[in-house]
């Protein structure tokens, strides 16, 4: 099980702490710092495992930033790296050939990815898709209620009003809803047009 | 200030315009942060001349005026913090900003409080206290809205601590978003529980989880059943009821759903041997999975360059070790996917040999075929020669846990593995010198020492004490000849230096004190050279173990030193150098003084060599050197140390009232009785410095009076029995003990033979001495609290765990003895105990985590138990015998029956 996972800078800035243990808030500082001394200390030829008070470290560093996590003794080295390279990919194909400051301003999104990947400790997805299809179908989620629903929440209110009617629903076909609300948008354009074109004297 | 941006009242604000075209436009600015309530106030009043230029304008307006009140952006906050360029600056953008954000706190702000969180965590990120946050991700969560739930529960999984009020909140919260009808609702509130779950939360939650791992969405399954894992990790008592849909997990088609499940089943698995037992039957459902995993042509969902779904793979191999360990029929159905697995993998890259990795592993641990055994150690010595580190150093950690197994195939690559010795790299040295000492056995030892001393020499100060107290292990363990023996012994001394650890002192003692006469000459010039030198390069401070060994060993034998009658014995050493020159009398006192006067050596070696000084008065003859030693000794009768200034005043006399009782006081130490395993169990571990195991029916008083004898600070400490541990010996005040008593009462031994010991030796100072200490008032005000019962709640592969039950109303107090009569040191022990509900138990800090033979591990818990019903107890322990992990588990429900009354 991974105990906590760690995103850093060369230069020694925390950018992302995921931590699967309770610790106080005064230890995970503090072994944040240490950690962050001892990894970066590391040259570049050595090997990307450390064995640090009771766990294992594994860690490998991608352009600026070192992705940092902590197993226990059971689990596989190896594969800890492929989970590291797997949320780098993730993250990569979200942002978009991913940088540091992607990571920086985004930090939110970069931990939504991580939990969609990684639950509890162990790895709950293996495929990348349904990792980016559940973070894209959750943003579309926030999007929706956030603009939408707010901006335009007349349209809703005309949608629900052509599905039901009185209670009781009037309308089976999706196509046909939308048909009605094209129409009526239309029309209700061109009278504001007009409407607009009278006032400045144009009509 | 609140603008009603999310809780718009519809009615009062009537479609009277179309509204689409500014909306559209707005959209074009910057979106998310306009409070739309006021934009549209601005609309009403706006005369809608489509003239886009005057609507831009319009727009601009409304939205420099709106924004001035907003807050910032989590961007602009992000910028702001990122263009401060001193640490001063950046404290001051961050504290004028948690200002802000504590005051829209304060105002109940649930428009902004999403945006609020969201930098709160930022900065919390750089450092910043943030847990005033913890309350309102609390709100957030509770909000219908999803951005709100989704900032919400990132901040709980990041703020929230264990702490019981604000867990009790969120675990209604949670209770509510696990029964949404939104899929992601419910996966934001198992991934937060997966990630903070306290044993409460997990109790609380458990039968909801249970429930989601029936659902037929795979997104919530395999959710649901990683929150099972670790509800289960934190309280084991919670797993049967997850038993039924797991089963069910391994028949789904969805990796994510299968590979959650094959990890809850492995935490089962390694939970209880009973669940282990059930889930042998799913060892062929695992193999076929494997077996298509393999077989299956390219995926492009789950392939990883060129394997099919590593993550998976090594899951399963993972759990098929467990299931296959000591189980003939289940190794039986695994091995030709092992075999297969072994041969088809691809190894020219990381995915390729995480998978033979895991593959080696479970190979070796299950009984399997040898030829299978043979293919997978080859795979071990190709990943040895491997360009790459991380290759390397799993090979090297799989021979070290496979080196039990078989142990001549890994001798094999014994060359290289020394060679790894020299890396530069500390994670693969660690490993290489535990696999040397893995290594070593009669035939090779000689060679390896002389690699290991090498490298101790070198080593960083971390691998010292633990190299140099595994050396002298080995050294005991297999050492050709007494010669050799006290040779490597006294390089480890002099290459260890201050690292040392202080039972390889004693125990390189109790050797030198045993050998015959001939090899006590040899110790004591040997180390006449190493201290001379030490002294005169003034580097004594650094080597304090070796100044003690070696004053004891002059102090001994110094009349063998200076004497021409030990010209006979060979002092060439290994390089064939004989540099030992005979030192007169009057040098070696010199030398004393010039370290007694020292002032950076430890008392502890101070008391050695004002001993070991005194005791040359007895053993030199030339007058001068005897006037030399009683002005020295003299000096110290005004000590600053108490502990030096009593000896110097103690010895002195020696040369004036009781100059008659000089020469049989000084007498040499009869050899010490070896102990055969005594030595050896000593030099293992800091915790073998404890008494020997008691047996159920042990009488605390005993470990009363030996925690007088042992540490000082027990003298004043009546309540010996609520100590979870023995002190361990402090280094002042057991060393006169150690000196007087010729090293008879070295703390392992328990208490009343120690002083029987004491007696036979029949050496007149030590119990001169010792009266003091024995007379001591304490002895009479020691009652300990007298222990209700003993109960057995463990007998197994020689490791008993008794409780020893205190009472004292509602509460009582269990004092936890494990002692181990197994062969092997057991390390990493860890005790756990769990109580019923109504119960509340407190555990405190375990005496140590390494259990060595015949060694003891104490810990005390305290159970208050308001509602006074019958105690039961549920203990799990768990430790590593020969690096495999052993989990044993209980029901402890023989408690006396009127414990609460």
């Amino acid at each position: 099980m991974m105990q906590f996972m760690l995103l850093f800078s060369r230069q020694g800035k925390l950018r992302l702490q995921k931590w699967y243990v309770a610790h106080p808030d005064k230890l995970k500082k503090k072994i944040t710092r240490e950690l962050i001394t001892t990894v970066l200390a590391r040259k570049p030829k050595m090997c990307s495992f450390l064995e640090w008070k009771d766990v294992k470290i594994v860690y490998k560093r991608y352009a600026s930033l070192y992705f940092c996590c902590a197993m226990e003794q059971e689990d596989n080295e190896l594969l800890t790296l492929e989970l590291i390279h797997r949320y780098v990919e993730l993250l990569d194909k979200y942002f978009g050939s991913v940088c540091e400051l992607d990571i920086i301003f985004n930090f939110e999104k970069a931990y939504f990815i991580l939990d969609e990947l990684v639950l509890g400790g162990e790895l709950q997805e293996t495929s990348k898709k349904n990792v980016l299809k559940a973070i894209a179908a959750q943003d579309l989620l926030q999007e929706v209620c956030e603009l939408d629903i707010i901006f335009n929440f007349e349209k809703a209110y005309f949608i629900l009003d052509e599905l039901v009617l009185g209670g009781e629903l009037q309308e089976t076909s999706k196509k046909n809803v939308l048909k009605a609300i094209a129409a009526q948008d239309l029309l209700q354009e061109d009278e504001t047009v007009d409407a607009a074109l009278r006032e400045v004297g144009l009509l | 200030m609140a603008y009603p941006m999310y809780e718009v009242d519809w009615s009062v604000l009537p479609p009277e315009q179309n509204r689409r075209s500014v909306i559209k436009l707005i959209r074009v600015f910057s979106v998310d942060c306009i409070p739309i309530g006021l934009l549209l106030e601005q609309n009403r009043r706006f005369n809608p001349a489509f003239n886009i230029a005057t609507i831009k304008q319009v727009v601009n307006e409304a939205i420099e005026r709106v924004r001035m009140p907003t807050p910032t952006r989590l961007r602009d906050l992000i910028r702001q913090i990122r263009a401060a360029r001193t640490a001063a600056e950046e404290r001051s953008v961050v504290n004028k900003e948690c200002a802000y954000i504590r005051s829209t706190f304060r105002e109940e702000d649930s428009v902004w409080r999403c945006r609020n969180i969201a930098k709160l965590l930022y900065i919390h990120m750089l450092g910043y206290p943030a847990h005033f946050g913890q309350l309102e991700c609390l709100k957030l969560i509770a909000s219908p809205r999803f951005t709100d739930k989704r900032v919400g529960y990132l901040g709980a999984m990041l703020l929230l601590d264990e702490r019981q009020d604000v867990h009790l909140l969120i675990t209604n919260c949670l209770k509510n978003d696990l029964n949404s009808n939104t899929q992601f609702v419910v996966g934001l509130a198992l991934c937060t529980l997966g990630a903070i779950a306290s044993p409460e939360m997990a109790r609380d939650l458990a039968s909801e989880v249970e429930r989601l791992i029936k659902s037929p969405n795979a997104y919530i399954k395999k959710k649901a059943a990683l929150c099972a894992f670790r509800i289960i990790r934190r309280v084991p008592d919670l797993m049967e009821m997850f038993l039924p849909a797991t089963r069910s997990l391994l028949t789904e088609k969805n990796h994510g759903v299968l590979i959650t499940g094959v990890t809850l089943i492995t935490e089962m698995c390694e939970n209880s041997p009973d669940t282990l037992n059930h889930f042998k039957k799913i060892v062929p459902n695992l193999v076929r999975i494997l077996k298509n995993l393999i077989l299956a042509g390219y995926s492009p969902e789950h392939d990883v360059s060129g394997v099919s779904d590593p993550f998976l793979q090594v899951k399963i191999l993972r759990l098929l070790r467990i299931l296959g360990k000591n189980d003939a029929e289940a190794s039986e159905a695994m091995n030709d996917i092992l075999a297969q697995v072994a041969t088809n993998t691809e190894t020219s890259k990381n995915v390729g040999n995480t998978i033979l990795y895991e593959t080696v592993l479970s190979i070796m641990d299950i009984k399997s075929e040898s030829s299978l055994r043979v293919l997978a150690i080859n795979i071990l010595g190709r990943f040895l020669l491997n360009n790459d580190k991380n290759i390397r150093y799993v090979a090297l950690n799989t021979l070290l846990r496979t080196v039990h197994v078989d142990n001549s195939a890994v001798q094999r690559h014994r060359t290289t593995i020394l060679e790894c010795l020299k890396d530069p790299d500390v994670s693969i040295r660690r490993r290489a010198m535990e696999l040397s000492f893995a290594l070593i056995n009669g035939q090779n030892i000689r060679s390896m020492m002389k690699e290991l001393l090498s490298f101790l020499e070198r080593s960083d100060a971390e691998f010292k004490a633990h190299c140099s107290s595994a050396m002298v292990l080995a050294a005991e363990r297999y050492a050709p000849n007494n010669k050799w023996h006290l040779d490597t012994l006294f390089r480890v001394l002099l290459k260890a230096g201050n690292y040392l650890r202080d039972d390889t002192v004693s125990s390189t003692l109790q050797i030198v004190s045993g050998a015959a006469a001939e090899r006590q000459a040899y110790a004591a010039m040997r180390l006449w050279t190493s201290l001379e030198r030490s002294a005169v390069s003034g580097d004594a401070t650094e080597k304090q173990p070796l100044v003690q060994v070696a004053t004891w060993t002059i102090g001994e034998y110094g009349d063998l030193l200076v004497s021409e009658a030990s010209n006979a014995i060979s002092m060439v050493d290994e390089d064939g150098v004989d540099d030992f020159v005979r030192p007169t009398e009057e040098y070696v006192i010199d030398v004393y003084q010039k370290l007694l006067w020292c002032t950076q050596l430890s008392i502890t070696t101070k008391e050695y060599l004002l001993l070991s000084l005194a005791k040359l008065s007895t053993r030199f003859t030339t007058q001068p050197s005897q006037e030399k030693i009683r002005v020295i000794i003299d000096t110290f009768g005004s000590h600053i140390h108490i502990e030096l200034q009593q000896r110097g005043v103690e010895l002195s006399q020696l040369y004036r009232n009781y100059a008659h009782l000089r020469g049989a006081l000084l007498e040499r130490m009869p050899p010490m009785d070896p102990a055969p395993g005594a030595g050896a169990a000593l030099l293992r571990d800091d915790s073998d410095l404890e008494p020997d195991a008691p047996s159920p029916d042990h009488k605390p008083d005993q470990d009363a009076l030996l925690d007088l004898i042992i540490g000082s600070d027990s003298l004043t400490n009546g309540d010996v029995e609520h100590k979870p541990s023995q002190p361990p010996p402090s280094n002042s005040s057991n060393d006169i003990l150690d000196l007087l008593s010729g090293l008879e009462l070295t703390p392992s031994a328990p208490a009343p033979v120690a002083l029987n010991n004491n007696k036979d030796v029949g050496a007149p100072p030590a119990s001169l001495l010792l009266d003091g200490l024995f007379a001591s008032p304490a002895l009479t005000q020691l009652a300990p609290p007298q222990e209700l019962a003993h109960v057995t709640a463990l007998d197994k592969n020689g490791l008993l765990v008794v409780l020893g039950v205190q009472r004292g109303g509602d509460s009582v107090t269990l004092t936890m003895r494990a002692t181990s009569t197994a062969s092997a040191t057991l390390s990493d022990f860890l005790f756990q105990a769990a109580v019923p509900r109504t119960f509340q138990l407190d555990m405190m800090s375990p005496s140590g985590t390494v259990l060595p033979p015949q060694g003891e591990i104490t810990q005390v818990l305290k159970i208050t138990n308001p509602s006074r019903t019958q105690l039961r107890l549920r203990i799990r322990v768990s430790y590593n015998v020969d690096g495999s992990p052993v989990l044993e588990q209980a029901e402890v429900n023989n408690f006396p029956p009127d414990l609460f009354n």
